[in-house]
């Protein structure tokens, strides 16, 4: 048996201290309470016990005041701990714009990592210290859930569309992935590492070992492969809207609704086209459901959010 | 009295006898009996599953039982606890008992409906013993979707009809309860003349209708999805699964204070009989069971802040599950000043309740951290989320409900139970059950997550004082099963109020008589009238107007 047991997670990530700071803040006001509690159980228990069987107490109806000062401290600790606890929340799920990407894919029971520059890696996760890094995550099968106890960060993996986790680690280490989301029987096995690296040492792993394609190569041979070109590309028919510079633009759809292009909308234009159509197009797309695999829908995702803009060129010339 | 008497006088228990006396009775005492019978089988039966869970835990391989199994496990304590202990304890056996004899009426508004609850609930139990007999669940209690509704390989279809049926119990009688509440009170009793029991119950019985529902209703959906491949929650077949979760936590939240409600009247009972005292603030305690019943329908989303919903719905629902402690947290503070200068006895009810409030604070006040987003996102899914419930629904409910049993069993079977050995029954329980408990909110923090087979070594230890304590818990548990069995042919004789408790119940023979009244009671005083004698406020054989 380990003797030497922990009794506090280590703290790797930015988010770690913060969420700390608010764990003790509510453990110191949690205590507070409960030992008040206790003690005035222990105090009137003891002082007012029962001395003789004929002993009447007299009644007490109540006292409005009281209640209304035992309702409104716990009323504004609570709220306080609601506002900083928002604040932390809001910022664990919105990543910094310059955040490093890596695509994670979870099925029963492993998770597959794929690099922007092409490397892939199974239950093992390697990122540099420093550099904030953004997981953009989808399941084959059931839901999952990255937990990276170390970094006090966690979401769940979903069939079917995209979510996404960031963390800055703060320092280099080996630190534990698990899979919180029950999914099963090997649930339990769905364990991994994060390998938490210096920036150099991070490059010269980026450089070891690599299949030679990046994410980007990848996604525009699929897109060749598949014939998107034919309808989306520069030199095509433009039966299909062109994907230039797309990306995180507002898209107008038929019917006058506007939808955020982003990573799920990519997502289901390919595998659902007849979803959302974009204003002045026909429905005519077929679907590539079954056709692509998570990794290649990533690879296609990174590919088109590769693609600049006719203005953005404009401008850089 | 003495023991031949109670023999003699005709009373619930001895109107007559046989196997088809009981099973067709429509008296609410016998149906309060056949469901005591039938959750403490229950009990034990989860109480076995838990006892493997925890046995397995004590390394960190999986040594003892499979991954399969040990999934199955934690399924069927989860399933067995929640929905065949927990959720019909306390309503479907002190309630069916009490809320008759609390408000002066001869029997429930719908006594024949209130059997069918009882044969509703054994064959939803049945279909779940079926299912486990089979060969088991691996789903978790939670039935997430797609998980349950495509990839198990296990007999969900059956498990969730079983808890599809035993939902139609719930509802009977919870509808049963309401209506009996509007219109069965004795003469002079009016609402807030009700004990508070009575007012949990009322607010239960409201979740009761309006959640269970739901839950049946997504059960169906999962079963259609399961059988015929409707998409609703796959997305691969065009559903979505978070879907699922909101409609499962919109009734299984709901559903965690129709688990802790009635405790909640059962301890407002215990606390003011045993200091002799009314309860401090009785129309704010009334109300709060009201408010918790109200706003515990909108906090549902707390159970999915890291399941991809918006981050702005889980500011709206961390906000919401705020104001829901604020309630629960003004009924501790009146139980605790209902204690400030009474007159204190520790007989084991009252331990029972004392008990109940230490572990429903630290219950409580770690709810808190859950709904705290930015904890709540580390501690989600791992064992700090297993203790917090555990104190609520273990350290909570299961203290209430025995504290409860303690206190009616006189009433119940005219017979008191050892109080020396219940006292220290109540000792091995709460000492046995912090032991098993309070280490898992240490391994939640540093990241254990639940639902794991095997673990990481560094967890071991604490795992190691969980199952120390659950072995202590067992005995604790196992004591009030033997001297409770033992009291009904050797307890001394009860009387008709032994503990010196005001409330209808006691002015009435123990055991009652079927008719639970010689007459109609006509009450003239408000709940807890402990500062006055027992004959000045009796209700029975005297006109009102005197």
């Amino acid at each position: 048996m380990n003797l030497g047991f922990p009794l506090f997670p280590e703290q790797a990530s930015t988010m770690a201290a913060r969420v700390d700071a608010l764990f003790y803040f509510l453990v110191a006001v949690t205590v507070f309470f409960a030992a008040l509690i206790f003690f005035m159980i222990v105090v009137f228990a003891v002082k007012y016990r029962r001395r003789s069987e004929d002993e009447r107490p007299r009644p007490i109806e109540g006292n409005f005041w009281l209640e209304i000062l035992w309702s409104a401290i716990p009323l504004g600790l609570t709220m306080v701990m609601f506002v900083w606890g928002a604040i932390i929340y809001f910022d664990i799920y919105n990543p910094p714009n310059d955040a490093l990407e890596i695509s994670i894919v979870g099925r029963q029971w492993m998770w597959k990592a794929q690099h922007a520059e092409g490397q892939r890696e199974i239950n093992e996760l390697h990122v540099p210290v420093g550099q904030a890094v953004k997981l953009t995550m989808t399941s084959e099968d059931v839901i999952h859930d990255v937990f990276l106890p170390a970094f006090r960060v966690k979401q769940d993996v979903l069939p079917g569309r995209y979510t996404t986790l960031w963390f800055q680690a703060t320092k280099a280490g080996e630190y534990p992935l698990f899979c919180s989301q029950y999914c099963g029987t090997q649930h339990s096995g769905m364990v991994g590492r994060v390998v938490v690296l210096e920036p150099a040492e991070f490059e010269k792993w980026l450089s070891g070992g690599a299949t030679g394609l990046s994410m980007i190569d990848q996604g525009a041979s699929l897109f060749k492969r598949f014939g998107c070109e034919t309808c989306h590309g520069a030199g095509g028919t433009s039966q299909g809207p062109s994907l230039a510079g797309l990306f995180g633009k507002t898209v107008k759809l038929q019917g006058g609704t506007t939808v955020t292009a982003d990573e799920n909308y990519i997502r289901e234009s390919i595998l659902d086209p007849r979803a959302k159509i974009v204003a002045g197009y026909q429905p005519i797309m077929p679907t590539f459901k079954g056709l692509v695999s998570e990794e290649g829908l990533l690879q296609l995702i990174a590919y088109i959010k590769s693609l600049e803009g006719a203005e953005r060129k404009a401008a850089q010339k | 009295m003495n023991v031949s008497e109670v023999e003699r006088r005709e009373h619930y228990l001895n109107v007559n006898y046989g196997i088809r006396s009981w099973l067709l009775t429509t008296d609410h005492k016998r149906i309060a009996w056949l469901y005591l019978l039938s959750v403490t089988l229950f009990f034990f039966i989860g109480g076995f599953f838990a006892t493997l869970i925890r046995l397995e835990l004590l390394t960190p391989q999986g040594d003892l039982v499979q991954a399969e199994t040990y999934n199955k496990l934690f399924t069927m304590h989860g399933v067995t606890m929640i929905f065949f202990f927990l959720i019909p304890s306390i309503p479907a056996v002190l309630g069916n008992f009490l809320v008759p004899m609390m408000i002066g009426a001869r029997d429930l508004a719908f006594p024949r409906l209130n059997l069918a609850s009882w044969y509703i609930f054994i064959l939803g139990g049945a279909f779940t013993v079926m299912a486990a007999a089979a060969g088991g669940v691996d789903t978790g209690w939670t039935f997430y979707t797609p998980y349950s509704s495509i990839y198990s390989n296990t007999h969900v279809v059956l498990t969730v009809v079983g808890i599809f049926v035993t939902g139609f119990s719930s509802i009977l009688t919870g509808l049963n309860f309401i209506v009996t509440i509007h219109k069965m009170r004795a003469p002079g009793m009016t609402w807030f003349r009700l004990p508070l029991f009575i007012w949990a119950h009322y607010a239960t019985s409201i979740i009761f209708v309006l959640g269970t529902p739901v839950i049946a209703i997504t059960l169906v959906l999962v079963a259609l999805e399961r059988i015929f491949r409707l998409g609703i929650f796959d997305p691969a077949l065009g559903g979505d699964p978070v879907l699922f979760q909101h409609l499962f936590w919109f009734y299984s939240h709901p559903a965690v204070y129709i688990m802790v409600l009635p405790a909640m009247g059962v301890v407002s009972e215990l606390i003011a009989c045993f200091s002799r005292k009314r309860v401090f603030g009785y129309s704010v305690v009334a109300f709060a069971s009201l408010g918790i019943a109200v706003i515990g329908f909108l906090v549902w989303g707390h159970h999915m802040f890291v399941s991809g919903q918006s981050v702005h719905a889980g500011m709206i629902f961390s906000l919401l599950s705020f104001l829901v402690a604020i309630p629960s947290a003004i009924k501790v503070f009146n139980w605790t000043a209902t204690l400030y200068k009474g007159s204190i006895s520790y007989d084991a009810p009252m331990l029972y309740a004392l008990g109940f409030i230490g572990l429903f604070t630290i219950g409580g006040l770690t709810g808190l951290f859950l709904a705290t987003l930015g904890i709540d996102v580390h501690v989600h899914d791992t064992y700090f989320v297993i203790a917090h419930f555990h104190y609520i629904m273990v350290g909570g409910s299961v203290m209430g409900y025995l504290g409860g049993i303690h206190f009616w069993w006189p009433k119940m079977t005219g017979r008191r139970y050892p109080e020396g050995w219940a006292r220290l029954a109540a000792l091995i329980i709460f000492i046995g059950f912090n032991l098993t408990f309070f280490p898992q909110f240490v391994l939640g923090y540093i990241g254990m997550p639940r639902r794991y087979h095997v673990y990481p070594p560094e967890f071991q230890v604490l795992n190691v004082m969980s199952t120390a304590g659950a072995s202590i818990l067992a005995v604790g548990y196992l004591l009030p099963l033997t001297y409770l069995i033992w009291s009904l042919r050797y307890g001394t004789v009860a009387g008709r109020n032994p503990w010196g408790a005001r409330g209808l119940e006691w002015e009435t023979p123990s055991p009652p008589p079927t008719e639970n009244f010689e007459r109609t009671p006509t009450v003239t005083e408000g709940a807890y009238a402990y500062e006055k004698a027992p004959e000045e406020i009796s209700t029975l054989g005297r006109p009102a107007h005197v």
